[in-house]
């Protein structure tokens, strides 16, 4: 890998060297390093779509990184990586996408992520997208993320988006089945004339199931954000979608919270709000020394921290 | 220390021009406690946001340590030393009470040093540090962070604009002892608003302020016999009483 795929790297994934445990990157289309354990087994598809990621029932404390560069111009790829999470295990997944694109064309990662959850199993997975280049080219990420969960078990995702990328659509579909538990937490920064949609559809199919989806967000400049987050309560559950976003310049944001009760016992809550930053907040920094630049950036880290 | 020449402040009214603050002038000296009080309306705010450049003057100069401050901004104020306690502090989320610890103190302070400022207000600090500055929240509790970020910052000049406002009469009674404790060990000076006896007891110096004018000025052994028992020096029960009535 050259210089700038692992600086690209280092954003997308907190990776300094290779990491520990199993992992697999993938940089401009092509498997660039790849690391299995004792538990973790990673196979690419025999069609070459993508990768199976297999963790063995049980597995603990064990990670799995599968990174992905794109640093040439004009490259576009859909890839599908499937998750097979054993029983009883306990893992942290961190995929991330980032682009550098210096070129005229466009460059695109589709990612599509399956998590078949086993029973009782616990996942962290955390995702995030990076973008740089001055060029004309746009950075395009489509992220799918699909979740099954089994009885029992429990999956959270960190999503983070923080500028450089000119245009996402994530989509994120779940199911859960009786005691399973799904937390969502999704940071996103637009700028320029970015454009980013979320769209969450949650299924609470088991008794007991639970899920908690909420997206921090703030839209600088021109960007456009649209939130939208769908809660099915199918049996006795309970949800909560939230959407909190601060709107900068000449940004849009449309936030669409959206619950459906199919179960009387289904116990279902949405919230949205949408707002500039409060003067009293900036004034307040500018009297601790902050230049009211230095204010707003201040405010703004806090917020998607 | 502090100089304020011909101070007047005008805000639009439905006719004309409302005069908030009249043609004030006011001293202070280095190293004074100096609580300012008078009757609600006053002006008594709208003068701690004139010293913190939040607001300007009409017309009229403010001089602090000798340098005309008067079209100065607040951010450069600030950095020369002034510090300002807001009446209703303001609340942020995601930044935690030791982000805003250390952005007051300009310095990447440890976690053992910003303990210490929130000990100094009675907070277990442990409790406290890393909690968002957010609705989770007391009024109380986000009075005595406000009153940490002060001490943390360690300026020439505090100025606290009516510290007993917004919080329960238990917590205030527990703050005054901080004010008390600021009294014996600050090194700057210090301009408390404030209608509080217990307050206008460990004063150096009182100035009363009514219809956007001093009306006295003076050591506490010349002004607060006069004020005792009016609305600019309630003890704590009056103020408890009083609260109720209006309820």
């Amino acid at each position: 890998m050259d210089e700038i795929q692992k600086r690209i790297l280092e954003e997308v994934a907190d990776l300094h060297t290779v990491p520990e445990g199993a992992y697999n990157i993938r940089a401009n289309g092509k498997m660039a390093a790849r690391n299995t354990t004792a538990n973790i087994d990673i196979i690419s598809k025999e069609d070459g779509s993508g990768i199976d990621i297999r963790i063995r029932p049980g597995t603990k404390k064990e990670s799995v990184h599968i990174p992905v560069v794109l640093s040439e111009s004009g490259l576009k790829e859909t890839v599908y990586n499937d998750f097979y999470i054993g029983e009883d295990s306990d893992v942290v997944i961190v995929a991330g996408c980032g682009i550098s694109n210096c070129g005229s064309q466009d460059s695109e990662h589709d990612g599509v992520h399956r998590f078949y959850v086993g029973k009782n199993a616990k996942v962290r997975y955390v995702e995030k997208h990076y973008g740089e280049g001055d060029g004309r080219g746009k950075r395009i990420l489509n992220p799918v993320t699909e979740v099954y969960m089994e009885e029992g078990s429990s999956v959270e995702m960190e999503m983070v988006q923080i500028k450089g990328v000119d245009s996402t659509q994530r989509k994120t579909v779940a199911e859960l089945a009786a005691g399973a538990r799904l937390v969502v937490r999704e940071r996103l920064l637009t700028h320029g004339s970015q454009n980013a949609v979320s769209d969450y559809l949650v299924n609470l199919n088991g008794e007991n199931a639970s899920a908690d989806v909420v997206s921090r967000s703030v839209a600088q400049d021109e960007s456009y954000q649209k939130f939208d987050s769908r809660i099915v309560g199918n049996a006795p559950c309970s949800g909560h979608t939230e959407c909190d976003a601060i709107i900068m310049g000449n940004a849009r944001i449309l936030a669409v919270p959206q619950l459906e009760a199919n179960d009387i016992d289904a116990a279902l809550i949405h919230e949205a709000a949408i707002g500039k930053i409060a003067g009293e907040q900036i004034i307040k920094l500018m009297t601790l020394g902050l230049t009211e630049e230095e204010a707003e950036a201040q405010i703004i880290n806090g917020f998607l921290k | 220390m502090l100089r304020l020449e011909n101070i007047s402040f005008e805000v639009p009214a439905e006719e004309g021009q409302k005069e908030i603050i009249r043609d004030m002038s006011l001293s202070v000296e280095d190293h004074k406690f100096v609580v300012i009080t008078g009757p609600n309306g006053g002006g008594k705010s709208t003068l701690a946001k004139l010293i913190a450049g939040i607001e300007k003057p009409t017309s009229g100069k403010i001089y602090f340590q000798d340098e005309d401050i008067t079209d100065k901004s607040i951010t450069d104020r600030a950095n020369m030393g002034i510090s300002f306690a807001f009446q209703q502090p303001v609340r942020f989320k995601g930044i935690q009470v030791l982000d805003l610890l250390r952005l007051a103190a300009k310095k990447r302070l440890s976690v053992a040093d910003a303990c210490n400022y929130l000990s100094e207000v009675g907070l277990c600090a442990r409790d406290y540090i890393n909690r968002e500055v957010n609705a989770s929240l007391s009024g109380g509790e986000l009075k005595r962070i406000e009153i940490a970020t002060v001490l943390a910052r360690g300026t020439k000049l505090s100025v606290f604009d009516e510290p007993e406002a917004g919080i329960d009469l238990w917590s205030f009674q527990n703050l005054i002892r901080v004010f008390e404790r600021m009294r014996e060990t600050a090194d700057g000076t210090i301009i408390i608003i404030s209608h509080q006896e217990r307050i206008l007891n460990i004063a150096d110096e009182i100035v009363v302020i009514a219809d956007g004018r001093i009306t006295k000025q003076g050591s506490r052994e010349e002004i607060l016999p006069g004020l005792l028992g009016t609305a600019s020096a309630v003890d704590s029960c009056s103020k408890f009483y009083q609260e109720t009535e209006v309820q």
